[in-house]
């Protein structure tokens, strides 16, 4: 058992304090504070010793204990005499100090008010710049895809889109029967106090066309492939392998974006249809079992009740989706800065844009076909 | 006969972040056949004058000539031609994590030439192989260690015959015998392709060994201090940070290599 770390005060002199350092300094131990010691550097102290036999141990603890005191001292002017310490201790203290202060770097501080603003306000205009310039290269990208040889590689657009369709099939199946269970026991409870269970399967087969099966199968895909977008690009981005492109005279958003877009602009509407069976399926679940319906009644009734148009809203509906969320996903990993911590926010930013894309574009192609 | 226009040259030119000016004054140039070292301590700017003369950034102002031609006014097209005629490597390798090596090497070729497939395999095998890497065509760069990730990020620059090759702390992080067969490498690059080579490092060693003219710049003082040969430098340059730099603060002068 070592001891706990201390320290005894001496006046030899009435001028003079000698600090004897006893036990194990070490950040294992609870450290004595300095204030008693800093209490009795008073006015008629002019110098200051040590001693170190009792003291067992040492490691950073004593050191920053010592810099706090010695900082203290250089303050009121006082001599100090170090030649009581450990030679280690001593060295330390000396490398500490002689870091010389780099000052091309200028600790900017808090900066006013009104600089913070203007500084905003100006990077307003940068942004929209970037915004506009990605814009236009993936115009560009898509025109060069009509005219000539597609800027990218065949196997990366197959790829992206096994990712994006196939490889999403279990969880939108999953969402989607679930959303149509949902849809239909909120109806079922309402619709049976009239007698008119059978209504339940348009409820859910309109729910599920008009909106619910884009909108599951967009955030869903927000979720699974715009983060995945951002974060490869923005890994990309801190590699420098985006750099790479650039110099080879490679477009990056025609070699890496436009393949991710165009898988997700053919997969979504894809993804849509398959969401809307299955949740009309998952209604009929409900139908089947709790009100005494039979599945072809069921089907039947969903089949006479939703028309070509409005499966084709819903599938409208996916298909800007899936641009939006090409669109953010992208966008943001382009954007990303040069570390990991920019990588985690581009990739959350990417998700939280999609989603919100996704909700006002909704809303405004639903209030133009209603209008 | 007038004097031949040097490969590159850099005039003026001031490197900014914003508001916050990083150097200034920079002009100096480079002839045909030039290793040029581009050194300085950490942190003063030598990577992001690199990026300058390579395109991925405009300086604030200034200008950085190809032959007779001013890299940043020219048009997209033109600019992206003469992109073309460099290769870089990047400090960190920036090889394309999802491809091979393979098809990382292949990736220029295919995008800028109408070779069948099976030449441009051969091509990727015989350049893999120059940088000592035959055999790992089929390799992952997650897979390799970081002085084969080098050399691979390498075998990509020369891709295609480049006459302008940019290196970015091509010795950084590696082992010193690797550094030294990398210098051996560049060096035996640039005679047989006959490229202009310029390379950002603080690597004393390297330094003396290839360089053939430098630029040094200084982060305190915000612009270049000297520029010439840095082993004619080491003897003549009378500028108390260059040669502290050079002598790596003992202040002798004697050249020392590896």
């Amino acid at each position: 058992m070592t001891a706990q770390p201390g320290f005894t005060l001496q006046r030899p002199q009435p001028e003079a304090l000698t600090v004897d350092l006893e036990g194990a300094w070490t950040l294992r131990a609870l450290p004595p504070q300095p204030a008693a010691l800093l209490a009795a550097l008073d006015e008629t102290v002019r110098r200051l010793a040590f001693t170190s036999d009792k003291l067992e141990d040492w490691d950073t603890r004593l050191l920053i204990f010592l810099k706090t005191l010695l900082e203290e001292a250089a303050v009121r002017d006082i001599s100090v005499d170090r030649t009581g310490l450990p030679p280690g201790v001593q060295r330390l203290l000396a490398l500490s100090e002689a870091v010389p202060e780099k000052t091309t770097y200028g600790a900017t501080g808090r900066e006013p008010l009104v600089t913070r603003v203007g500084r905003l306000t100006l990077n307003i205009s940068g942004q929209t710049r970037d915004v506009a310039t990605f814009t236009g290269e993936i115009l560009l990208g898509f025109w060069s895809l009509f005219t000539g040889k597609a800027p990218f590689k065949s196997r990366d657009f197959f790829y992206f889109v096994q990712n994006c369709g196939v490889d999403s099939l279990p969880i939108v199946s999953l969402i989607a029967v679930l959303v149509g269970v949902i849809l239909s026991f909120v109806g079922a409870v309402q619709l049976q106090m009239f007698g008119a269970q059978i209504y339940v399967a348009n409820l859910v087969g309109l729910g599920m066309v008009l909106e619910m099966g884009a909108l599951m199968s967009g955030v869903i895909i927000a979720g699974r492939i715009g983060a995945s977008y951002a974060a490869q690009l923005g890994t990309m981005q801190v590699n420098e392998e985006i750099d790479a492109l650039r110099t080879m005279g490679i477009s990056p958003v025609g070699f890496l974006v436009l393949p991710r877009m165009l898988a997700l602009m053919l997969m979504l509407p894809l993804l849509c249809v398959y969401a809307d069976i299955m949740g009309i399926l998952g209604g009929s679940l409900i139908g089947v079992t709790m009100l005494d319906l039979s599945l072809i009644e069921f089907l039947e009734q969903a089949r006479k009740t939703i028309k070509l148009g409005q499966f084709g809203q819903g599938i409208l509906k996916a298909s800007v989706f899936g641009v939006l969320i090409g669109y953010a996903g992208c966008l943001r990993g382009m954007q990303c800065g040069r570390s990991a911590l920019a990588v985690g926010e581009a990739t959350t930013s990417a998700v939280v844009t999609s989603i919100v894309l996704i909700v006002v574009s909704d809303s405004i192609i639903t209030f133009f076909l209603y209008r | 006969m007038p004097a031949p226009v040097p490969a590159i040259t850099v005039a003026n030119l001031t490197m900014a972040y914003g508001s916050f000016v990083l150097q200034r004054n920079i002009s100096f140039t480079i002839e045909q056949g030039d290793i040029f070292v581009i050194m300085g301590g950490s942190g003063c700017g030598k990577s992001t004058l690199l990026r300058h003369m390579i395109g991925l950034k405009p300086p604030a102002s200034g200008s950085v000539y190809y032959g007779a031609a001013s890299f940043w006014e020219l048009d997209d097209e033109e600019r992206s031609a003469i992109v073309r005629k460099a290769g870089v490597l990047y400090q960190s390798g920036a090889l394309w994590s999802s491809m091979t090596l393979a098809e990382n090497v292949a990736l220029p070729l295919q995008h800028y030439t109408d070779l069948a497939p099976a030449v441009i395999a051969e091509l990727v095998s015989f350049k893999l192989s120059l940088v000592g890497l035959a055999g790992f065509e089929e390799f992952y760069p997650a897979q390799l260690s970081g002085g084969m990730r080098k050399r691979a990020a390498l075998a990509r620059a020369i891709a295609l015959d480049p006459d302008f090759l940019f290196f970015d702390e091509p010795s950084a992080g590696l082992d010193p015998i690797s550094a030294r067969n990398l210098d051996q490498l560049i060096l035996e690059l640039r005679e047989s392709l006959g490229a202009t080579v310029v390379i950002v490092t603080h690597e004393l060693a390297s330094i003396y060994a290839i360089a053939t003219n430098s630029v040094f710049l200084d982060g305190d003082a915000k612009t270049m201090l000297a520029t010439g040969d840095p082993k004619t430098l080491l003897q003549e340059c009378t500028h108390p940070t260059v040669v502290q730099f050079l002598t790596r603060g003992t202040g002798k002068r004697e050249v020392r290599t590896v």
